[in-house]
């Protein structure tokens, strides 16, 4: 199916996405999926992934460009292995948001969109993860983790650490 | 679409239901304001700009996406619509640099001309603005950042218009930047950069000075310049410009190139060579003083006279002991008409021979004898951005005659045209085909063979067969269809395809050359068998009275054939290189005396005995003719000390022969009661005018209000023997004058006798197409530093991707 | 894992599935699923018309906050259509404050599903997609489970329920936009574009999604169809205000004891959502203000929340219903700061796409950032309003709306708070230094 013949992604990813352009009218539907699935695995939006991506929908590289760049989630810059993504919008705001914040900058000696020396952890301060009625909250990859407090926060980023935190992708 | 009435600021006005009020009201002089708005490309509703108020709707509207409809009523411009445009222009100056007075676009932006009509001049902003150090995208093209309004012109101008698509809108928000298609880490110095068809039609579009060509930047100030509206010298469409030009120590010097008026028969486009490729005319390799070959075979600086002089003296000498017929003539892709028609007379009548010719791109002889007798069946530039079905066999437009792509691009994007292609080749105007038909190599003459019913020829014209017979019945379903045919096809293919499109009703066509003028030389009689308008030399008809040869001479192979068996006593070439593009052993020319008019020191000019340093298509006036048959004003633009014009250099020669001035250019009073000898018998009087051709051009001019200039070097004086004589240019001289362009049908006289028929069918096939592309242009080419900047430029980058993505 | 809460005021339609498990097919199947989408089939020739004039009845509006009319809507999607129609489930909620489709998503993807199916077989659609917000990855898993059990048991696909019209549901997340939630930009968003709103018309009913006819739903009125397929569109209409059908989903933030998603009947009180229901102010703190919809709703005064929860009512109360995300202010919080925390999110999820919001939300972010840091000066308040006043009804989308209305509320009805600050701040802080400001770019 796929004319694409030395992919960069894994035999399972690459699967995926010979399907993912079979399920849309038009197979450019696929690009904003493809571009998250491909972060997951490679870990940011590469030259390369943009490359294949551009050469498995018969899109131009620009217009991969365009599109990426216009989603906040996807990044052309490796971040650590578990993104802590700590919402600080108004509910969480409202309920220590800002303080789970300065406590994570300082826990990991990061700032916002820093990285760990390790490569491990990365920060971000992000806009409203909908999950305000369980606030403070912040997501570290994919998983929610709610009504945080620092000793709360401490736990998770151990487990992490530890290897043993919720990676879900 | 039924015209509705509707009303905008009191006024009633009546449009197309369905028409843009912005569109309705600009038709109707109602001007409203817009950044985003481009007539043709896609709307955006962007700038919010064109905001007004429909009465009963709660909201302002944006005209440039209301439709207008029956019993409207709008408001244009109130206390509210001015409060709101200015309060977006000072959002917009909030960021933007205040650098106008260095800002190429200072005086010529539309933000500016905005700002000075809603008056946002105060500034409530402590913060800094945010600043972007410019950056280079190609040689041609600069962003400056912080001045970019973000109204998305250029990157529909690239993608829809160009299809070239280099152009991207990247991040988001107050982030949101255009890009180019080369992003900074993959180019190798770490900067983003354009690998398009540098065709400048961003800059072209961008409202305010955040693209800027490389080849204007920080130049001068529009204001400073003088604009001329003129015609683009490169390739065979022949684009309306207008060159913007200053004075220099020693003349004008041209520092811009652009479609300001937008008028023209290239609508809002110009390429990449009319828009920069005017520097070779400030070259400082320009030939700029007459140079005599001495006995040592230096050449030497002359003056004029001298030049003029041993010229003429050593032409009349030389066609005195051998003969006219031993005197070939080769004239240029880029004279005027009125140079190229007197070339060919001076040939003919004071040289005294046939032979002449000039590079051939497209074999319009064929083209004007299978045409004989029709009427309006030749089409214009113009068709190709209407008509609404096009056919084109060979040839690449993108590449040869960008202008006609842009047309048809157009054509298919605003019209839905229907746009058949049948190429050897996969050329890029494919993208826009509705069939796209590709053919075995040397497949066109199979295919036209084909088209005219010849089944037989199937195999020969494409592999797939299917797709040809398809491909057919689509066509010949069309009724009104135009057929745009490259210069691959000639002689009898060209005839035979010719002839399978006179069976469709309303079909139009156009034959395709290479140059400005290649079309008027061909249509001037720069041939060795034709005479202007295609009458054969040996029935020369409404040119008897001019006493040519009656039999046809050399043709240009056969004047360098004759010069390497020693018999070519003479050359006579006016702006051409023919040496360079035939391949002539230098050593064919040693016995000839090789004039040559020049502005650079060209493989020809290196032969020759005498240089005689030319202006070229921007330094005078006349008129060209483009592929189509279009007819266009060309006015000086730009000056160089030391170089005259073909025409004046042609008359100086020929009176320096000896030759009756005024017999070959009709100029000035004539004395009442005597008539120079050789002055035509019509001195005007049978059409009204009391006295010669160029007295008469004098009274017309008077009466248009017009200033007449009496000279045997002004162009015009001939340009009404050219209209009285030659079949098809029955101009329309206000028209002309006017600047605008007009349609002439040179089409044969039908044959008048078996020998012409035959002769037709004998011809041999002498075109050579030029092989230029979009960033070459001949000799031209060679000596435009912009040229060759963005050939070394497109050359290093690595052309990564010109091509669409299926949507 | 976000926590259920129960309030006796509740009356639980949508969320009646809630907690018991009915992610699971079979536990759905159980608790009357799918029994919406059969009772339309068996209506037979009179489907569509069935289905919409239950909507009508049941006075369902827009639960993404535009409050549109659902069954009216279903109705503008043409009979006849060149091109295939497709339903659009839009769950890309991302208003700040709001999380309502999250525990729809996560507690009952089959009602977001059958709802999906209702309106396709309403409209004549052959296809749907869910579309979740980029963050909710593991919901966009649960969901995909839930359709594959749909397919699995035969609901989804060709022939569904025997009625010989077919079915198919595409999920999907995006990566991370606020804009794309305008409906418009979602189906941009959809197509692989960046998400940057249409020009309307033409409306999504006419050309949409591919250039076809398009239903695009929030996830929680979608899930709302079946429940009133099931209990019919009077029975429905009846449990809320005029005008106004039915329960929505109310979340309820910020300073208050009981944070969480409550189902309110339309029109329920306000002051009563807050007090009674989510159990007052936390720590027995005073009340400032409520931002009552989510972010962009302009801001509500104690004094002014004494006024029903629905679209109407809201209105008159000088703001908006929204999303039914109610952010709860107390006395504690600074307003130039939540105001500038408010406009932050707009700048930075601006599309940029139209001068007066990609600039307008810029320079209030900026001069509020100047202002919060010290750097104020009392004309800045006239200028921010003059700003938020320039961009509300100029901009291509709803977006700039969204941005200047809250802050117009905040600088209008705490212009004193603003003006104190910035004396206040003054007296002890130097203005800040223009070497200060270029260091922050």
């Amino acid at each position: 199916m796929s004319t694409i013949t030395n992919s960069i992604f894994t035999s399972a990813t690459a699967a995926r996405f010979d399907h993912l352009v079979t399920l849309y009218p038009v197979k450019r539907s696929a690009l904003i999926p493809m571009l998250l699935y491909a972060q997951d695995e490679v870990g940011y939006v590469s030259d390369a992934v943009v490359t294949e991506i551009a050469q498995r929908l018969d899109l131009l590289e620009l217009d991969v460009r365009n599109v990426l760049s216009y989603y906040s989630m996807l990044r052309t810059k490796p971040a650590g292995k578990y993104n802590v993504q700590v919402c600080t919008n108004i509910s969480c705001m409202l309920r220590g948001g800002y303080e789970i914040l300065d406590h994570c900058k300082h826990k990991l000696g990061i700032g916002h969109k820093e990285v760990t020396e390790d490569g491990t952890f990365s920060l971000e301060e992000v806009e409203c993860i909908g999950a305000c009625c369980w606030a403070p909250a912040m997501q570290v990859n994919y998983d929610f983790h709610d009504n945080l407090t620092t000793v709360k926060v401490d736990e998770i980023i151990e487990t992490y650490r530890a290897g043993q935190g919720k990676d879900v992708k | 679409m039924p015209d509705v009435k509707f009303t905008v600021d009191g006024k009633q006005l009546t449009a197309p239901a369905g028409t843009l009020l912005i569109d309705a009201c600009k038709a109707a002089g109602i001007e409203i304001p817009a950044f985003c708005y481009y007539p043709g490309l896609s709307l955006q509703a962007a700038c919010r700009m064109c905001v007004v108020r429909q009465e009963k709707v709660p909201k302002l509207q944006t005209a440039c996406t209301t439709t207008v409809a029956e019993g409207q009523v709008f408001t244009t411009e109130s206390p509210e619509i001015a409060q709101a445009r200015k309060a977006t222009i000072q959002l917009l100056l909030g960021n933007h640099p205040l650098d106008c007075p260095v800002c190429d676009a200072g005086g010529e932006c539309e933000l500016q001309d905005m700002t000075f009509k809603y008056g946002a001049a105060d500034s409530f902003y402590a913060e800094p603005k945010n600043h972007r150090e410019e950056q280079k995208w190609s040689p041609v093209v600069y962003f400056d950042r912080p001045r970019c309004i973000l109204c998305y012109r250029c990157v529909r101008m690239c993608g829809e218009g160009m299809d070239v698509f280099a152009l991207g809108i990247q991040n988001r928000g107050s982030s949101a930047v255009i890009a180019p298609n080369i992003p900074a880490q993959q180019s190798p110095d770490h900067l983003a950069h354009l690998d398009c068809e540098q065709c400048g039609m961003c800059i072209d579009a961008c409202p305010v000075g955040a693209l800027t060509s490389g080849a204007y930047r920080y130049k001068t100030r529009p204001w400073e310049m003088n604009h001329v509206a003129t015609v683009c010298t490169h390739c065979g469409d022949g684009c309306k410009t207008t060159l913007g030009v200053r004075s220099t120590s020693d003349g004008a010097e041209i520092v811009r190139g652009d479609n300001r008026d937008k008028s023209g028969i290239n609508g809002d486009f110009l390429c990449n060579k009319g828009r920069y490729a005017f520097d070779f005319a400030n070259s400082p390799e320009r030939i700029t003083s007459p140079l005599v070959r001495q006995a040592d075979a230096s050449l030497k600086e002359v003056s004029w006279e001298e030049a003029f002089h041993h010229t003429g003296k050593k032409l009349r000498e030389l066609r005195d002991a051998k003969g006219g017929k031993s005197i070939g003539v080769i004239g240029g892709n880029r004279l005027t008409n009125e140079e190229a028609y007197l070339l060919q007379k001076f040939a003919r009548t004071v040289l005294g021979t046939n032979n002449i010719d000039h590079h051939r791109t497209a074999d319009y002889v064929t083209f004007a004898q299978a045409l004989s007798g029709q009427k309006g069946r030749t089409a214009s530039l113009r068709d190709t951005q209407s008509y609404p079905a096009v056919l084109i066999v060979g040839g690449d437009p993108t590449n040869q005659a960008p202008g006609t792509a842009w047309n048809l691009r157009t054509d298919v994007r605003l019209n839905k045209a229907r746009l058949y292609v049948a190429n050897t080749e996969e050329i890029k105007l494919r993208r826009q085909a509705k069939a796209f038909l590709q053919l075995a190599p040397y497949g066109y003459g199979a295919l036209a063979a084909y088209l005219a019913g010849d089944a037989a020829s199937a195999s020969s014209a494409a592999t797939d067969s299917n797709a040809l017979n398809s491909f057919r019945d689509a066509v010949k379903a069309e009724e009104n269809l135009l057929i745009l045919i490259g210069s691959e096809l000639r002689g009898a293919d060209l005839k035979r395809l010719i002839e399978f499109g006179l069976t469709i009703p309303s079909a139009k066509f156009a034959l395709l050359s290479d140059y400005v003028n290649s079309r008027g030389a061909a249509d001037m009689g720069l041939l060795p068998d034709m005479l202007p308008g295609y009458v054969p030399v040996t029935n020369p008809g409404p040119y008897a009275e001019q006493n040519a040869p009656t039999t046809p001479g050399l043709d240009m192979l056969q004047i360098f054939e004759a010069a390497s068996r020693g018999e070519l006593s003479a050359l006579y070439v006016v702006n051409s290189n023919p040496t360079s593009r035939y391949n002539i052993d230098p050593a064919a020319l040693k016995d000839t005396f090789v004039v040559v008019h020049e502005m650079f020191m060209t493989e020809t000019a290196q032969l020759a005995d005498v240089i005689l340093p030319a202006a070229n298509l921007y330094e005078k006036a006349g008129s060209v003719t483009n592929s189509y048959g279009d007819l266009q004003l060309v006015q000086k633009a730009g000056d160089r000390a030391g170089v005259r014009t073909d025409f004046e250099m042609i008359v100086r020669v020929a009176d320096k022969m000896g030759a009756d001035i005024k017999s070959l250019v009709p100029f000035g009073k004539s004395t009442p009661g005597v008539r120079a000898a050789g002055t035509l018998g019509d001195m005007g009087q049978s059409r009204g005018a009391q006295a010669g051709e160029a007295d008469r051009h004098a009274v017309w001019l008077t009466a248009n209000n017009l200033e007449p200039k009496l000279s045997p070097f002004d162009p015009f004086a001939i340009l009404d023997e050219i209209q009285r004589l030659v079949p098809g240019y029955n101009l329309l001289r206000l028209q002309l004058i006017s600047g605008n362009d007009q349609h002439l049908e040179p089409n044969a006289l039908s044959f008048r006798s078996a020998a012409e028929e035959s002769a037709s069918r004998s011809r041999r096939d002498l075109v050579l197409p030029s092989g230029d592309t979009l960033f070459t242009s001949g000799t031209l080419g060679r000596f435009s530093p912009a040229l060759n900047e963005v050939q070394r430029y497109q050359a290093n980058e690595p052309l990564i991707q010109i091509h669409t993505a299926a949507e | 894992m976000p926590t259920l809460v129960s309030h006796p005021d509740e009356v639980k339609v949508i969320s009646r599935r809630f907690g018991q498990g009915a992610a699971d097919i079979d536990k759905y199947l159980e608790l009357d699923g799918y029994k919406a989408v059969q009772n339309a089939i068996d209506q037979g020739e009179n489907m569509a018309t069935w289905i919409i004039d239950t909507m009508k009845a049941s006075g369902l509006r827009g639960r993404g906050g535009a409050g549109f009319p659902t069954g009216m809507k279903w109705s503008f999607v043409p009979k006849q259509s060149a091109k295939p129609k497709y339903v659009l489930v839009n769950g890309d909620e991302s208003e700040p404050g709001t999380c309502k489709d999250h525990v729809i998503f996560l507690h009952d993807p089959h009602s977001v599903i059958e709802g999906t199916m209702i309106a396709g077989l309403a409209i004549g659609a052959k296809m749907g997609f869910i579309y979740l917000r980029g963050e909710y990855r593991y919901l966009l898993k649960i969901v995909e489970k839930a359709v594959a059990e749909a397919y699995a048991k035969g609901f989804l696909g060709k022939n569904i329920f025997g009625s010989g019209l077919d079915f198919d549901i595409v999920t999907q997340t995006g990566a991370g936009a606020y804009e794309v939630g305008e409906e418009s930009a979602l189906m941009e968003s959809l197509e692989g574009k960046r998400g940057v709103p249409r020009i309307k018309p033409p409306f999504p009913a006419v050309v949409g999604l591919y250039g076809g006819p398009t239903v695009i739903n929030n996830a929680e009125t979608i899930a709302s169809a079946p429940h009133i397929l099931l209990m019919g569109g009077e029975a429905y209409a009846k449990i809320g205000s005029e005008r106004n059908g039915g329960t929505r989903l109310f979340g309820i933030s910020g300073h208050v004891e009981r944070p969480g998603v409550y189902e309110l009947p339309m029109g329920y009180n306000l002051k009563k959502a807050i007090y009674d229901v989510a159990g007052g102010i936390k720590d027995g703190k005073k009340l400032k203000a409520v931002v009552p919809g989510g972010s962009s709703c302009p801001v509500l005064l104690p004094e002014e929340i004494d006024v029903g929860l629905d679209f109407d009512q809201m209105g008159k109360a000088g703001t908006m219903l929204g999303s039914g995300g109610i952010v709860v202010l107390d006395e504690t919080v600074s307003i130039v700061e939540f105001a500038l925390r408010t406009i932050s999110f707009y700048q930075h999820e601006s599309c940029g796409w139209c001068i007066p919001c990609r600039e307008g939300t810029d320079w209030i972010k900026k001069t509020l950032t100047r202002v919060y840091n010290g750097g104020g000066a009392k004309k800045d308040v006239a200028n921010v309003q003059y700003l938020a006043e320039n961009m509300l009804g100029r901009t291509f989308c709803p977006l700039g709306d969204a941005a200047a209305m809250p802050t117009l509320g905040f600088v209008k009805k705490f212009r004193k708070e603003f003006e104190d600050y910035i004396e206040g701040q003054k007296a002890g802080t130097p203005i800040i230094t223009v070497e200060q400001l270029v260091g922050a770019h």
